[in-house]
């Protein structure tokens, strides 16, 4: 399983992690390898096996229909890196 | 995949200069869900808070939040797919869309990608002259809203309030089976009905509580679909119907001139009259779907959904059915009667028990067209049922002429009243005495002897002699012993 | 010499009962034992102020006869647990100073039940590691050497810092997490007894997120019966996590030294793998002695899908955690790093705050959820994994009740040792707890011995699901056939 430079560049960049240029092949070779490594698992059949969706089966929980959360912006903007009045603020976004 | 050949009627084809053009349509309509709470947290849903109140730390994706589902919402999930007539899936998953904005708190957004709530459903849309459209659904499924950026606060940042992160919203996807602006507009229009009957979307669009995304393609007639765009989060039925009409028309001009066009998502610009490619969009986005390991398969009970179906209101399309059945409505009035289940509500009142085509008159020319003109819903009208019941009631029993009506009513709209008190106290009642019309007859004719003349040799001219006598009777006088008594005297 | 720290739980808790040693008296002493083993850098904050607080209301409650289940149990906490008002990291740089508003469940169980907090401790970052050498902290120390060395060795990861700091007697007992071997691997590490419950048997609420699907909290103490102690105070339904369950917590102490006559313990023969060294082997063959001896019966099983759980997870975890980190953006919490524009802006912040392996397994698991290798990748581990859990459920209904193996492959290595070392290497050192994640089931290591070295080595047990009961029963047979808790000489 080779992962060529592109393809580290495009995961990255899906990632949103900022790779520098001679991070580039030593990554290729890392996840080269990683995937590698879990191609065992093609050698398997699995036909017909169904994926798993919850461990320990049990039903799902529901929340009835009741407002108990919220109003208190200061605790959700506490730890914000910047902030304006009760607004988050980020660099400029275009649509 | 390819349309399955459905002859297109030769009035929806566009002329371009080439040949004829087929326009395809489908929508995906994102409906804010009914509920106090958000989908997956307590916090309120309410519109207009200050910025960041109604954020919960699950909806502002603080470390180690956990989703847990609001049953509310699945209930209108699930009455909303009864009502267009879908498959109800008993299991369903929700999946994790990845992708990184600033109003997204989570890096995903929570949605039903694999396994919807809702399959396969249908809507039979009106288009007006007993024809009618069936649109199919392809599927409804559950997911949140995002925050709100705010672009125009500072020149150099975005400013993100969250209180609509988390909101529930129900994406009801159609099939591509719309192929004029009209039938968008109507099936949207029927869709928002049947949402505000069901009561799990108020179908508010100003609010942004229902919007569309329109996909809009063109073909030549038979050919297979061409490709389409999608135009982002319209939000006006009006708006609707201009995307598309435009949209059409640029990718009519750019296959005419031997150009091709390119998938991708669009907004539309009211002011401008025109579609444009959204510049965040410019990068393919792969949006790396798994099903959400916080969250185990949704599993609804047969029982539960029997329930929510046995509870279901009376829909659109049944009421009108019973309105043209029971009441000897026209196709067209039964529509307009049922557009808002508020509205039915209010005819039935006053149908009930009288005569029911001249109720629905009433109502729908007299009240309705009165509320439009001063954007009054429903809810609000001056006029109770009983208010106009008793109208009705006043003009059947012959108590007062259509035209004294017209005149009560605008009484029962501005000062309000009983409608028979009024008539009483302020001397409304028709005047059936013959010897008190037969007076005023004379009177006209002896005022008018040419005209005389000419009624013997041209009878319709006894309009005109009507009209001088209601006139003169200040508008009480029986306008059908008015009729019998001029025919007498001219001898026409 | 033995003094307050020298105390189990159990054995503090009697002298506190009696009145012998007060909460406060046993807090000061491990609040200065943990200063005095900074060096073994296994606390990354220590909180001396809260644990005073909170243990002189610890003496009150006693004094009232009020004490919890937990009352004066001195506790380190793993900074993966978000803990109201005071710092939690992660150990990555990427949150910064973040200050969580809330506790998660599990702590605040623990804290309800009368623990003292004395701090955070350390662990690898975001607790991808099984080594505690990612950490933004820089590695803990294991308390143990080799003989006749002083090269410091790791304390195992990801909750290095709660097992070099229970080993170490810095605290009597912490919280930890295991998503791949996470608690058992530096346990075993260590000499300190570790265990995974079933998963759903502990809220996630409030624990910062690896992999949602095998992430579970459990407990690292100084022995089994304290070990069954505090898993006792954790466990618990909540309502606010989707995945816990809905199920009475059993008396887990009362498990330790149950007869485990007539149990039948299963050795799974594809846990002998190669290269494993002799002395785990004779290790594990003295374990199953140990559980004949007493009146246990020893079969040979068969797990036939064990080599492919290792891979399975190296994509369900990174999947899994590539979705789960997108949250840490510098948009409302942690630290950020400017760029350009919103995208620089999180490639920056992204870059500089995630660590190496961190970032690898982002990529990583972006890669096996991106478009056409979703299919070949993630849902072929999530059957694979559907295999594994049938073969554990397999040997379950054929009457095994529990399940012997190794804990580790070896024993704890030098902290830089295996700098050289590729990650798949790396991954190696949890080819024997990895299944238990993969499958849910419950898991304890406990130490059964040391290397020729002089290292720590442990045994793990592998239980039905929510049979954790049997795994405190069987885990005591083992600890007391090699001679009771074991304790580093002391050299910091
Ligand atoms: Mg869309
Ligand atoms: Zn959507």
């Amino acid at each position: 399983m080779s992962v060529d430079e592109t393809t580290v560049r495009r995961v990255a960049r899906l990632a949103r992690i900022a790779v520098a240029d001679h991070e580039v092949p030593k990554l290729a070779t890392e996840l080269a390898a990683i995937l590698a490594f879990v191609e065992e698992l093609s050698e398997l059949n699995v036909e017909g096996v169904p994926p798993m969706t919850s461990v320990i089966p049990t039903a799902l929980t529901l929340r009835e229909d009741v407002v108990n959360d919220g109003e208190d912006a200061e605790k959700v903007l506490a730890n914000a890196p910047a902030r304006e009045a009760d607004f988050f603020v980020v660099p400029k976004v275009v649509e | 995949m390819n349309a399955p050949s459905k002859t297109p009627a030769s009035s929806k084809l566009i002329a371009g200069a080439t040949g004829d053009w087929e326009l395809v349509i489908g929508l995906e309509i994102h409906a804010q869900v009914t509920s106090e709470a958000k989908l997956f947290s307590g916090s309120s849903t309410a519109f207009g808070a200050s910025p960041n109140s109604h954020v919960s730390l699950v909806d502002a994706a603080m470390p180690g939040m956990l989703p847990v589902l609001n049953h509310e919402c699945v209930r209108q999930a699930i009455r909303t797919g009864l009502g267009v007539n879908a498959r109800i899936n008993l299991q369903s998953t929700f999946d994790r869309k990845n992708y990184f904005y600033p109003d997204l708190p989570q890096g995903y957004q929570i949605s039903q990608f694999k396994s919807p709530i809702v399959g396969e459903g249908e809507v039979v849309v009106d288009l007006g002259e007993g024809e009618s459209v069936t649109v199919g659904i392809e599927r409804i499924h559950l997911e949140q809203d995002a925050g709100k950026s705010i672009h125009d606060q500072d020149p150099k940042s975005s400013f993100v309030d969250l209180n609509r992160s988390g909101v529930a919203l129900m994406e009801i996807v159609s099939k591509p089976d719309l192929r004029s602006s009209d039938e968008a507009k109507a099936y949207v229009q029927k869709l928002r009905t049947i949402l505000r009957y069901i009561g799990s979307c108020d179908g508010d669009m100003e609010k942004g509580n229902l919007r569309a995304d329109v996909n809009v393609s063109v073909r030549r007639p038979g050919d297979p679909f061409g490709t389409r765009c999608e135009i982002k989060n319209v939000n006006s039925i009006r708006f609707i119907g201009q995307a598309i009409e435009v949209e059409a028309r640029r990718q009519i001009e750019i296959l005419e001139d031997g150009g091709s066009i390119d998938q991708e998502t669009r907004l539309f610009d009211p002011g401008k009259g025109e579609t444009r490619a959204m510049r965040s969009k410019e990068e393919a986005h792969d949006y790396r779907y798994f099903p959400d390991p916080d969250l185990l398969p949704l599993v609804v009970e047969q029982a539960e959904v029997d329930a929510l179906k046995a509870a279901l209101p009376e829909l659109p399309d049944e009421k009108k059915a019973r309105f043209i059945r029971d009441y000897g409505v026209t196709a067209y009035d039964a529509m307009v009667l049922t557009l808002e289940r508020e509205s039915a509500d209010f005819f039935e009142a006053v149908a009930k028990g009288r005569d029911a085509k001249l109720a629905a008159n009433w109502v729908i020319n007299e009240l309705f067209g009165r509320l439009n003109k001063q954007g009054v819903g429903i809810e609000d009208s001056p006029l109770s049922a009983d208010q106009l019941g008793g109208l009705v009631d006043l003009v059947t029993e012959g108590v007062i002429s259509g035209k004294i009506a017209k005149d009560l009513f605008e009484i029962l709209w501005s000062e309000g009243g009983d409608p028979r008190a009024l008539v009483e106290s302020r001397g409304l009642r028709q005047v059936t005495d013959t010897g008190a019309i037969e007076k005023v007859v004379d009177e006209v004719i002896a005022a008018n002897p040419d005209k005389v003349e000419q009624a013997r040799a041209k009878p319709t001219l006894i309009g005109w002699f009507v009209g001088q006598v209601m006139k003169a009777s200040g508008g009480k006088a029986n306008p059908q012993a008015v009729n019998d008594i001029l025919k007498a005297k001219l001898g026409i | 010499m033995s003094g307050p720290l020298d105390l189990t739980f159990a054995e503090a808790r009697k002298a506190m009962k009696a009145g012998e040693i007060s909460p406060s008296e046993l807090t000061r002493a491990y609040v200065e034992a943990a200063e005095q083993g900074r060096g073994l850098n296994a606390y990354v904050l220590e909180t001396p102020e809260i644990a005073l607080v909170r243990a002189k209301a610890s003496d009150d409650r006693m004094v009232k006869g009020e004490a919890g289940a937990l009352e004066g149990l001195p506790l380190g906490v793993k900074d993966l647990f978000c803990t109201t008002g005071v710092r939690t990291t992660a150990c990555s740089k990427i949150l910064g100073d973040f200050t969580p508003p809330y506790e998660s469940h599990v702590t605040d169980l623990m804290r309800r039940a009368g623990a003292v907090m004395l701090g955070k401790l350390n662990n690898d970052e975001f607790a991808m590691g099984s080594a505690n050498e990612t950490s933004c902290f820089g590695p803990p120390v294991n308390p143990w050497r080799r003989s006749g060395s002083d090269a410091k060795m790791v304390a195992g990861g990801s909750s290095g810092g709660s097992a070099a700091a229970v080993a170490a007697k810095l605290c009597l007992g912490a919280t930890a997490t295991d998503t791949g071997g996470s608690i058992r691997q530096p346990a075993a590490f260590t000499g300190t007894v570790g265990i995974k419950p079933t998963y759903g048997r502990c809220s996630r609420w409030g624990i910062v997120a690896f992999a949602s699907s095998l992430d579970q909290a459990g407990p690292i103490a100084r022995d089994v019966r304290d070990a069954a102690i505090m898993l006792g105070a954790m466990a618990g339904h909540d309502p606010r996590d989707s995945t816990s369950v809905d199920r009475a917590v059993p008396d887990y102490e009362a498990a330790v030294g149950r007869s485990v006559k007539g149990l039948r313990i299963g050795l799974p023969r594809e846990y002998r793998v190669d290269g494993m060294p002799a002395e785990i082997d004779a290790l594990w063959t003295r374990g199953a002695e140990a559980l004949k001896a007493a009146g246990a019966e020893i079969v040979d099983i068969s797990l036939p899908h064990t080599k492919y759980a290792l891979p399975a997870y190296y994509i369900v975890a990174p999947a899994e955690a590539s979705s789960n980190l997108a949250r840490y953006d510098g948009v409302r919490y942690g630290a950020r790093v400017p760029g350009r524009d919103i995208t620089e802006m999180y490639e920056n912040t992204r870059a500089a705050g995630f660590g190496p392996e961190v970032r690898r397994r982002i990529m990583i698991g972006a890669y096996v959820l991106s478009a056409g290798y979703y299919d070949a990748y993630y849902v072929r581990a999530q059957q694979v994994r559907t295999l594994i859990k049938r073969d554990f459920e397999t040997v379950f209904a054929d009457g095994v009740d529990a399940i012997l193996t190794p804990a580790t492959p070896s024993a704890a290595f030098g902290i830089g040792e295996k700098a050289d070392a590729s990650p798949v290497e790396m991954y190696l050192n949890d080819v024997f707890t990895v299944t238990v994640n993969m499958a849910g089931l419950p898991g304890i290591a406990v130490p059964a011995g040391l290397s020729s070295e002089g290292l720590p080595l442990a045994l793990q047990l592998v239980g039905r699901p929510f049979d954790e009961e049997t795994l405190f029963a069987a885990g005591s047979v083992i600890e007391q056939a090699a001679g009771g808790p074991i304790s580093p000489e002391r050299w910091w």
